[in-house]
This record gives structure tokens, C-alpha cells and sequence, in this order.
């Protein structure tokens, strides 16, 4: 009984490991092969770098092109400018909605419920004239504008589940000390609700980094893509270039694996319960 | 409060987010679904056209061979998910969460790992590793004698789907594993002692205990999947350009739309058209969810602990 259990015991961890290096092995391939020369990449693909194939071609490439730089700076602007809005705009509603009791309360939060489901891709045709109609083509605030409407109706419905957790006494006592409702939000409600407000930035955040499709058709020119746009137009440009693709790639890819193993176990839960809710 | 400070006071949370949500979100989509009852004229300003653009979009044959290609592909895609991502993610959730588990946290954050990047990226690094030129995946095939196995997959008709949709289904298998493992975990241990009080052993347990009790789950995550699926569009421009080649082979609702809207070096792009496009998408993915939340949801019974 106990050998039975040891085998199946190590089987399952064999079926395990075998799957993490089928998922980790061809990122680790290619942050290898880019610290390599040209020769090297070819000739010994499965090796790490060594002393005799070190080589930072690659990145002198991709660096002297100069924009990587401000392509990440787009990205994070992009992405933070929407988690704020989200985050603010988003517990205001919900705060709204949860609070107070008024006439379309109901309709109201149906209404914003639909764009959980229903993507905002498909509006991309009016989107685009409408931007260009505002004259933000080529611009991070055209990005943040349609993500946080993107990202708003999640918000609102998780943050104000949140909110009616917040206990009773504690908003009627602050309205007895003559707090203004305003007061009460900012003041009391908000810091409470930082927990679920993680859980918000997390799975607003990720789409934002990682989309193509509103960077190409919005922001694709002018200095002002993503870095997600930006590595796909480095790529296309410098596509026989080995050294400087896989460099490329690497930069684009470390560091969001740097961030996401300090924070995986928040991201994880920030996701699951994101899309079980 | 007064009444109109009340109503001040709605319209100062309410506001901001109601303008935003409507004017980006659902001003765009209604205006789209309007924008395909219009017919498009070379320099002279739209004209009513009705359902018109439907019966082009699915009757000219000019318009319905690329359409009904690109939603035959985008239904294979959606199979290959269902049936290949969900499976792995629901075994590779059941393993995680086996009792005692050692290195149970490892084990899942590394395999979530491809999910968390890029689509854009995964493209790239799958394209160099099925290079002939860089030869990464011969090796692969010939250290297991599998050497004629071997071909361009992403250049020939017969396998660039399905390659496009194993690379996706590698990427993704992270979501249903995280989700139903989540679910698994929330199962109480009374229920699986019970089980094994009675005698099951841990496969009998896994079918005719916790499946059922995660029916639920797999309902969300296949609902997921679908709109996910019928929203693609990244990976394929990535690794087969707008052209969805070879020789459209790869074309899905995402890259028809895209193509039809914003023109390619063969045609103009067409506005009318690709609202028309975005619309019928708009009915596929509203359906797909109509199913799931009429149909599957009512029927699954939910179980509370």
C-alpha cells in the first residue's frame, strides 16, 4: 500500500513537472539564446549562455533604436492612468448604487452589467471616428479613455458587492458627526476598500499591458504606442535580424516575469475571484 | 437631505462613470450595429440601406466565401479550446489540488506564467521555435524519432490552424486550471471524507464527487472561452499578418473584421461592411451568452456551502 502510494504519489509530480517545463521552456529559450551571438544561437540553441557565446548584440540593437523606452513609458502611463479612473470612477458608481436607494437603481446597474459580457472591440469602427472626431488619434488618452470604459462595468459590480459589506453604524455614525456624503466616500468608505481595489487593479491592469488591438488602431504611430505595439513593430522591421528579435522579445518579456513572481499570489486571487463574481 | 441636494449628490458618484461607460462603450457599439443598416458611396455620403449589408454580407458570394470561411475557422478555433485547453486545465487542476500536495504553489504560478504575457510575445517565441530556420522543434521531434513529423506548420493550409490554435491553447490553459481549481478548493472536506468513509477511491471521488460540484465552473469557463474565442484577433494578425494566410486559412471573425474595416493591399477599407461584420459577431457572441446564461445556467443546480 504505502510503495502504491509513493509511485502514484511521484507520478503526479512527474506529470506536473513535465507540464511546467513544457510551459517555462520556450520563454527560457528565447531570454537564453538572447544574451547570445549569432553563431551560437544556431549552433547550440539548448545551451545557456557561456563566457565563450556571451554576446549583448542584441540589445545594443534594440536599445540604440532609443524607443523602447518610451514605449514602456506609454505602457505604464496608459496603465495606471486606467486603474485610477477605474478604480475611482468605478467605487464612486458603485458606492452610488449600493448606497442609495433611488428610482432606475436596478436599470442602472443592469445597464452598466452589460458591458461585462459584451466586448468593446466591436465598437472599434465608432470608436475610431470618434477619437479622430475629438482629434486624440495618436494619443495615450484615447487608450485610457476606452479602457476604463472598458474596465468600468467589473469595477463597479465587484466594488459595490465590497461596499455592502461595509457595516451600517459605521456610515450612519459618521453622517451623526456631520460628515458630508462626499466626506463619507472619500474619507471612510474609500480606505476600506482597499483589498477588493487590489483585486480591481490586477485584472484591469494585465488586458491594458498586454492588448494590440486599441494601440494598433488608435495609437500606432507617433511615438505614442504601447510596448506591446512597439516590440510587434521592432519585430516586424528587424524579422532576419536573430539577435535583436529575441532581444527584443526579452525585453518585453522580463519585466513583467520580474513583477509577476513578486506579486503572483495577489494576481492569481485578484483573477480568480475578477471572473467569478 | 433635501432633494436636490440628493440628486447632487447621485449625479456627483453616478456621473462620471455613466458619461464615460456610454459615450466609449455603448454609444460605439449601438453606433456600429446603425452604421451597418448604411450602404457606402465613393465620396458621396452614406445612403439608408436596411438590412441590405446583411444580405450582401451573406448572399454575394464575393462576401459570404471569406465570411462563412473565417466563422467555420472561428468555430474550430473554439472546438480546439473546448477541447484540448479545458480538459488540460481541469486535469492540471485536479492535480494541484490533491491533498497534501508538496510545491502546490510552485507548480501554479509557473504554469500560469505564459497567460500572464502577451499574446503579441508568445506569437513571436512560438514562430522562432516551429522555424525551420532556427530548427528548435525538429531537434525536438527527431530526439523522439518523430523526425517526419516535422514540417512548416504555420505556413501550410492543413496545420496553420490548428497550430495557431495550440499555441493559443498553451497560452491560455492557465484560466480554466486557475478557475477550477479555485472551485476545487472551495469544496468542504466533510464532502470528500464522507466519500472515502464510503469507499471511493480518489478517482471514483474526482467523477462522482467534486465533477459535479464544479459543473458550475466549467459552465463560466466555457462561456469564457467562447467569448474570448469569438473575439481573437492578436495572435493570428501576429503570426500570419491581416492576410490570415495562408491563403486565408487561418481567418477568423477578429482579422475578417480588421481586413474588411481598415482595407489591405488587395481592397479599400469599408466602414459600412465592417460594422456589418462587427454586428454579426456582436449576434454570435450575444447568443453564445444567451445559451450559457438561459440554458446551462438555470439547469446547473448551485451548491452552497
Amino acid at each position: 500500500m504505502n510503495v502504491k502510494r509513493a509511485i502514484s504519489k511521484t507520478s503526479v509530480h512527474v506529470v506536473l513537472v513535465a507540464y511546467t517545463c513544457l510551459a517555462l521552456f520556450p520563454i527560457l529559450l528565447v531570454i537564453f539564446n538572447s544574451f547570445k551571438a549569432k553563431r551560437a544561437i544556431f549552433l547550440s540553441p539548448l545551451t545557456p549562455p557561456l563566457p565563450t557565446t556571451f554576446d549583448l548584440i542584441g540589445y545594443n540593437r534594440v536599445f540604440s533604436d532609443g524607443a523602447i523606452g518610451t514605449y514602456y513609458m506609454n505602457s505604464i502611463i496608459v496603465t495606471l492612468g486606467t486603474i485610477f479612473f477605474t478604480l475611482l470612477f468605478g467605487g464612486m458608481a458603485g458606492w452610488a448604487l449600493s448606497e442609495y436607494k433611488f428610482r432606475f437603481n436596478k436599470v442602472l446597474g443592469l445597464y452598466l452589467a452589460i458591458g461585462i459580457m459584451v466586448p468593446i472591440r466591436l465598437g472599434s469602427v465608432a470608436i475610431i471616428s470618434m477619437i479622430a472626431g475629438l482629434n486624440l488619434i495618436n494619443t495615450l488618452t484615447a487608450l485610457i479613455c476606452v479602457y476604463v470604459a472598458q474596465n468600468l462595468p467589473l469595477a463597479v459590480f465587484i466594488l459595490s458587492e465590497f461596499m455592502t459589506q461595509i457595516p451600517k453604524d459605521l456610515r450612519e455614525a459618521a453622517r451623526c458627526d456631520g460628515l458630508s456624503e462626499y466626506n463619507i466616500f472619500f474619507y471612510i468608505v474609500l480606505p476600506l476598500l482597499r483589498p477588493a481595489m487590489a483585486t480591481v487593479a490586477v485584472f484591469t491592469m494585465i488586458p491594458v499591458w498586454n492588448d494590440l488591438w486599441f494601440p494598433l488602431i488608435l495609437a500606432p504611430s507617433g511615438g505614442k504606442q504601447t510596448i506591446t505595439l512597439g516590440v510587434q513593430q521592432f519585430l516586424g522591421q528587424y524579422v532576419t535580424d536573430w539577435n535583436a528579435v529575441l532581444a527584443a522579445l526579452s525585453t518585453a518579456i522580463v519585466p513583467v516575469l520580474i513583477f509577476y513572481i513578486l506579486f503572483s499570489r495577489q494576481l492569481i486571487r485578484g483573477l480568480t475571484s475578477g471572473a467569478v463574481k | 437631505m433635501s432633494r436636490g441636494r440628493y440628486w447632487r449628490v447621485l449625479a456627483f458618484f453616478l456621473l462620471p462613470a455613466v458619461v464615460i461607460y456610454s459615450a466609449f462603450s455603448v454609444y460605439p457599439l449601438l453606433a456600429t450595429i446603425f452604421d451597418s443598416l448604411y450602404l457606402r458611396h465613393q465620396g458621396a455620403p452614406e445612403t439608408f440601406n436596411g438590412l441590405g449589408n446583411f444580405y450582401t454580407l451573406l448572399g454575394d458570394t464575393t462576401w459570404s466565401k471569406p465570411f462563412w470561411n473565417a466563422f467555420l475557422n472561428n468555430c474550430l478555433f473554439f472546438v480546439i479550446h473546448m477541447c484540448v485547453q479545458n480538459p488540460i486545465g481541469l486535469a492540471l487542476a485536479a492535480l494541484l489540488s490533491l491533498p497534501q500536495l508538496r510545491l502546490r504553489n510552485t507548480y501554479r504560478t509557473l504554469i500560469f506564467m505564459p497567460t500572464m504575457l502577451s499574446v503579441v510575445i508568445i506569437g513571436f517565441v512560438w514562430q522562432l521555435i516551429l522555424s525551420p530556420l532556427w530548427g528548435i522543434w525538429k531537434l525536438f521531434l527527431q530526439t523522439l524519432h518523430l523526425g517526419f513529423l516535422f514540417g512548416p506548420y504555420l505556413g501550410q493550409e492543413h496545420t496553420a490552424l490548428l497550430t495557431i490554435s495550440l499555441i493559443s491553447v498553451w497560452q491560455f490553459v492557465g484560466i480554466p486550471m486557475i478557475l477550477i481549481y479555485t472551485a476545487l478548493l472551495a469544496i468542504p472536506d466533510e464532502l470528500v471524507d464522507a466519500a472515502t468513509v464510503d469507499g471511493l477511491n480518489q478517482w471514483q471521488t474526482f467523477f462522482h464527487v467534486k465533477l459535479p460540484l464544479i459543473w458550475p465552473t466549467i459552465g463560466l469557463v466555457s462561456v469564457l472561452t467562447f467569448v474570448n474565442n469569438f473575439n481573437a484577433f492578436d495572435l493570428i494578425y501576429v503570426t500570419e499578418g491581416a492576410l490570415a494566410g495562408p491563403n486565408y486559412s487561418t481567418d477568423i471573425m477578429g482579422t475578417l473584421f480588421y481586413r474588411t474595416f481598415f482595407g489591405n493591399q488587395l481592397q479599400l477599407g469599408d466602414k459600412t461592411m465592417g460594422s456589418t461584420i462587427a454586428t454579426m459577431m456582436f449576434i454570435f457572441i450575444l447568443i453564445g451568452v444567451m445559451i450559457y446564461l438561459f440554458l446551462i445556467q438555470r439547469r446547473m443546480q448551485r451548491y452552497s456551502f
